[in-house]
């Protein structure tokens, strides 16, 4: 086989893997922007936030410590202890679902039935505000994540390859642990829709606020609920990448990448997220690798942009998104 | 830090701005944004150097240090307004701690007659006095670290590079293209081949670029990143296993918080330094005594002796340094700016001033003059060790490859000086 | 009592149709004009210009820019940062090709560059809409910046990649360098503000901008009663391209003098500026105005109170800005969602009755 086709190959499957993390971060997205209409402009901040959260559980950092520091000079550094992996994911857990109810209670409760662009803008001061509020609770130092997820090259793979082609594919384990928690986590998010009565209280709502309330679903618990299941996307995203680089500020930059999945896919299709997540992935890798040396590289940025464009304009409203039917 | 708000808000209206005999250092620094975890411990360093000669020596030569501090984010914008509201304070010197804002102030403070120094940043080719008479960025600039990895790859490989093959891979904006045109110089004298991989910010997916380096084998890796990149590339050579031996980066990419994110998978990786590693000099017994367990430090205390705190202190020390030769110089203890400037041009730092720091060996010896603003690119190699979770140099202070540096410092600033029509000074 | 047109007659068409048909409106106008012009100049100094005045004139013409395309025809741009880059790098290549021709020039053709490229890259807006089209707009964005970096010619072959802004003059006085007088840079900008003003309002009133408003409300629709969407969007990018592209002009060559895209040019000015016609209120100048001087003065004000008389340490300053930026966006929006235009609106509404609104 020729060399260029297996390098071609590695990179295809190393797309499909960045992809399944973009989908990851996309879903959040759109399960918030499916009930309520509101495009969550916070949601890579709820990513950073979490991660945050869960770093600082774990490593028993005293929340505000800087802050109560310098108000009341006193020393404080940490409770000292260490909480298990999964102890700290709960409880991260039950923090991000007190902040879907605050953000329900205070913030959207409000602007109910306001148009789509004015619920953006609040989703805008939103981030502000967590960024602020994430920083000043667990300070801005970069913290080190390790919830026990494998990483490095997978050599199991990397030797089978080599046998079939004489060149070890790269696979990174975490990326193949990824795949299977995001595989996962849409199976139960379709479970839950399709089979819970709460799932179809959702997408009641989805489909008609009005309607749904008429027949007694509670929307502002319908809300929170879905604000607490993007949270929860958010936190398994924040894990995902925190334990790749670290939990920093650029953690919330990753909503960057979700955004030209959301247009190719549809702001409003859950398999659109995935499928578009998949495409970009497989796409803007596959294009560094044929045409980005020759164009000076670190095309990714703008070819995943380029790409999700190129398809929108062929399928304005995305690959699964409603058909936007407009009258007079 | 024991500032106590309450009662520091009560007292508010009473603190104005600094009595004029002070001497000023502002600090640019950044505790926030996306390099907020690069920018805490410099301006930390940065600060409790200060204090300390305040609170130890009563500050330098009888006058008291002040070092208001003012939030940058790394925004330029925000930068340009911390320092317009710092210079009329009395500002004596600025180290802005980022290129952008670098560039941004070269025309300024040279019109307000207030010497900068961008230690390791900035714009490179103003070594060149000639033409930037109030920028000063010596102990080595940006080339010079591009020229010291290349040199020590040299001796790595046994004394010839011919037919190796070296890659640079880095941000992709102007502070990391900054090596490139050394680096292809540098190919054509020692025969490697050279290329550079682009990383476009924030740098938080990198496996395309990886995977590249997996194919073409390179024989080493330069590194110029900053931010969440430095992680995530140490990281990905980790995951690959690229032999860290063979993997440098520049001074931006080798600190502590860059190598702990990859664990064991960081032993061995190297970096570029100007200035010594780790908390072994008495100068940081004095710090822990009279600042951090006096209450006074300017983060946590928990930064001490670390890479970048280093370099605060550092940053800090050339500046008291300058400040106590300018006093000298002029027989006053209450310098101004332009004072300062003029000490900086003659500034010389020896074993003996290092030493009487309580800095022993801390950083190259080098004088600077009013034609070489960037001293000797004098620059040493350190190693990650993770199991002692330490850096520590493994090579002297060598100077850099002047023979190619010099021509494109000079092409470099008289470009800059026919486009902004500056007459060269220092006849 | 303020605004009221009782006994405030009109005798000519002219007359009813000027700008500010109400006689308090247009001497409140008048005055706002005098001050600016005739008192500011006199009594800045560079920390005033620098750090507020410069920031507030500039991004108020990228606002109102951004304002006309996004508030008055209705098509969401985040590609504000790039266009912005075009125009500060087009304004640097004429600066120093043409060093003999005046700034001035130098600013309205990096106006119309960037109005063609807005051009360019609004076409698909034809096919595409709403958040969807927002992805055009990014890819716009992403691409223009790595254009920027990529090709040398850009930055005229400099080692660093960075642009640097030569010193200008305008009848002598310098404009543009390090040497510039504080009320020299606040005037410059100021004319540029008030043409740009001017002229957006006087286009938003008249034909084109109703056809914008149409194509808004529903482009369909629009369609039918005869307006042609091809011109009217494309006319909104390239009028909207064209302010954008002077405020990144003297955002370069003005304000910071050196630029880098990546730096100064990113997502986040685009998504800044985008804030700002939001906050201020879609589809109104004054919005604009309103929305710049919102996030260009607030923070410095927040800073100098939290830092300058509080003492507190930075950090913890800038973490409570954001805190206090964010839940006041928040706030506003449950007040008043139609931003801080919708708020003078329904001031102006109070005052016409005031003191007897019954």
């Amino acid at each position: 086989m020729p060399e260029q086709l297996i390098f071609g190959m590695e990179v295809f499957l190393n797309g499909l893997m960045a992809g399944v993390l973009y989908a990851l971060v996309a879903l959040g997205f759109v399960l918030i922007y499916k009930a309520s209409g509101i495009f969550n402009y916070a949601q890579g901040v709820m990513a950073l936030f979490s991660a945050l959260t869960l770093v600082g559980i774990m490593e028993g950092q005293v929340p505000f410590g800087h802050l109560v520091n310098a108000i009341f000079g006193t020393e404080i550094h940490g409770f000292g202890w260490h909480v298990p992996a999964f102890a700290a994911i709960l409880l991260t857990m039950g923090v991000m679902i007190l902040l879907a109810w605050c953000v329900q209670r205070f913030v959207f409760r409000d602007l109910v039935g306001q148009e789509p662009i004015i619920l953006f803008m609040a989703t805008i001061g939103l981030a502000y505000f967590l960024e602020g509020v994430g920083d000043l609770m667990w300070g801005s130092e970069i913290k080190k994540l390790d919830v026990g997820l494998p990483q490095g090259i997978n050599a199991v793979i990397d030797e089978t390859t080599f046998e079939w082609f004489g060149y070890g594919f790269f696979i990174d384990n975490l990326d193949i642990v990824a795949t299977i928690i995001a595989a996962l986590l849409v199976a139960a998010l379709v479970v839950f829709a399709q089979y819970t009565k709460q799932g179809r209280a959702m997408r009641a709502v989805a489909d008609d606020h009005q309607a749904a309330l008429s027949v007694g679903i509670s929307l502002s618990f319908v809300w929170v609920m879905v604000w607490s299941v993007a949270g929860f996307v958010a936190l398994v995203a924040g894990i995902m990448w925190g334990t790749k680089s670290g939990v920093q500020f650029s953690l919330s930059l990753i909503a960057l990448k979700a955004l030209p999945v959301l247009m190719l896919g549809g702001f409003t299709s859950i398999p659109g997220a995935i499928v578009g997540g998949l495409i970009i992935g497989v796409g803007e890798k596959l294009f560094e690798f044929a045409v980005g040396p020759l164009v000076g590289g670190a095309t990714e940025n703008w070819f995943a942009y380029v790409l999700a464009l190129v398809f929108l304009v062929f399928r304005p409203q995305g690959l699964f998104g409603e058909k936007i039917i407009e009258r007079v | 830090m024991k500032m106590k708000l309450a009662s520091l808000a009560l007292g508010a209206t009473v603190a104005a701005a600094p009595a004029m005999a002070d001497l000023v250092f502002p600090s640019l620094s950044y505790r926030t944004g996306p390099f907020a975890a690069g920018g805490i411990p410099f301006a930390d360093g940065y600060a409790d150097y200060f204090t300390l000669l305040n609170e130890r020596d009563g500050g330098i030569g009888g006058e008291i240090a002040q070092v208001p501090e003012c939030e940058t984010a790394y925004n330029t914008e925000k930068g340009v307004e911390c320092y317009e509201a710092t210079k009329d304070s009395g500002a004596l010197i600025y180290q802005p701690l980022s290129t952008g804002i670098t560039y941004q102030l070269i025309p300024k403070v040279t019109a307000d007659n207030i010497p900068m120094h961008t230690m390791g940043y900035g714009r490179t080719s103003a070594k060149n006095g000639k033409v930037f008479s109030h920028v000063f960025n010596y102990p080595a600039n940006y080339w010079d670290g591009a020229s010291a990895g290349v040199n020590h790859f040299l001796e790595q490989s046994g004394g010839s590079l011919d037919g190796k093959k070296i890659t640079l891979l880095h941000f992709n904006g102007a502070y990391g293209r900054e090596p490139i045109p050394t680096l292809e110089a540098l190919a054509e004298k020692h025969g490697f081949e050279f290329n550079a991989i682009p990383i476009d910010y924030p740098g938080q997916e990198q496996k395309s670029q990886w995977l590249q380096i997996r194919r073409e084998r390179p024989d080493y890796i330069l590194f110029w990143g900053w931010g969440v990149m430095n992680q995530v590339a140490i990281q990905e050579a980790a995951n690959i296993r690229f032999n860290m031996e063979n993997f440098m980066g520049i001074w931006w990419s080798g600190s502590e918080n860059d190598v702990k994110p990859a664990g064991m998978g960081a032993d061995g990786y190297k970096s570029v330094q100007f200035h010594n590693v780790g908390s072994d000099f008495p100068v940081f017994d004095d710090i822990q005594k009279y600042v951090v367990d006096a209450g006074k430090a300017a983060g946590a205390g928990d930064q001490v002796g670390t890479v970048l705190y280093n370099r605060g202190v550092y940053a800090a020390f050339l500046a008291a340094e300058a400040a106590k030769q300018a006093q000298e110089a002029n027989g006053t203890s209450a310098i101004d700016s332009g004072m300062m400037r003029d000490a900086m041009e003659s500034l010389t730092i020896t074993a003996e001033t290092m030493e009487a720091a309580g800095l022993p060996n801390f950083g190259p010896e080098f004088s600077v003059s009013c034609m070489n603003h960037g001293g000797d690119g004098m620059a040493a190699i350190a190693q990650w060790d993770a199991e002692a979770q330490a850096w520590t140099l493994i090579s002297e202070f060598a100077p850099s490859d002047a023979s190619v540096i010099d021509p494109l410092i000079n092409a470099d600033s008289a470009a800059y000086a026919s486009e902004n029509n500056i007459s060269e000074g220092c006849s | 009592m303020f605004y009221r047109e009782a006994g405030d007659f009109k005798t000519s068409y002219k007359d009813d149709n000027q700008t500010f048909p109400i006689k308090f409106d247009r001497y409140r106008y008048y005055a706002v004009l005098f001050v600016a012009f005739a008192l500011v100049p006199f009594i800045v100094n560079d920390y005033w210009v620098n750090a507020m005045l410069l920031p507030f004139l500039i991004y108020s013409i990228a606002a109102i820019g951004l304002n006309i395309l996004t508030g008055y025809c209705g098509q969401v741009s985040l590609g504000t940062g790039g266009f912005m880059a075009v125009g500060a790098y087009a304004c640097y290549k004429f600066m120093t090709a043409f060093p003999e021709i005046s700034i001035i020039v130098h600013v309205i053709l990096s106006g119309g560059v960037t109005a063609a490229v807005c051009i360019l890259f609004g076409l698909p807006s034809l096919r595409i809409k709403g958040f969807y089209l927002a992805v055009a707009t990014l890819a716009a964005q992403f691409f223009l910046v790595w254009l920027f970096n990529r090709v040398p010619w850009f930055y005229n072959y400099s080692a660093s990649g960075q642009i640097n802004a030569p010193e200008r003059t305008v009848l002598d006085i310098a404009v543009t360098g390090p040497n510039t007088d504080a009320w020299a840079k606040y005037m410059f900008c100021l004319v540029f503000l008030t043409f740009c003003a001017l002229i957006a309002r006087n286009l938003t009133r008249g034909t084109i901008g109703r056809t914008w408003m149409a194509i808004r409300d529903m482009d369909i629709a629009a369609e039918i009663i005869g307006v042609n969407p091809l011109k009217a969007k494309i006319s909104a990018f390239g009028v909207s391209g064209f302010f954008v592209g002077i405020a990144g002009a003297l955002l370069f060559a003005v304000y910071l003098g050196a630029a880098e895209a990546g730096d100064s040019f990113g997502i986040t000015k685009s998504f800044l500026v985008l804030f700002m016609i939001i906050i201020g209120g879609l589809g109104s100048i004054f919005g604009s105005f309103a929305g710049a001087a919102f996030l260009v003065l607030l923070p410095v004000l927040l800073k100098n109170v939290l830092v300058g008389m509080l003492g507190w340490p930075t950090d913890l300053a800038a973490h409570l800005e954001f805190i206090i930026v964010g839940g006041l966006i928040i706030l506003f929006l449950i007040l008043e969602p139609h931003g801080l235009a919708q708020l003078w609106r329904v001031a102006k509404e109070k005052l016409r009755l005031w003191p007897f609104p019954h």
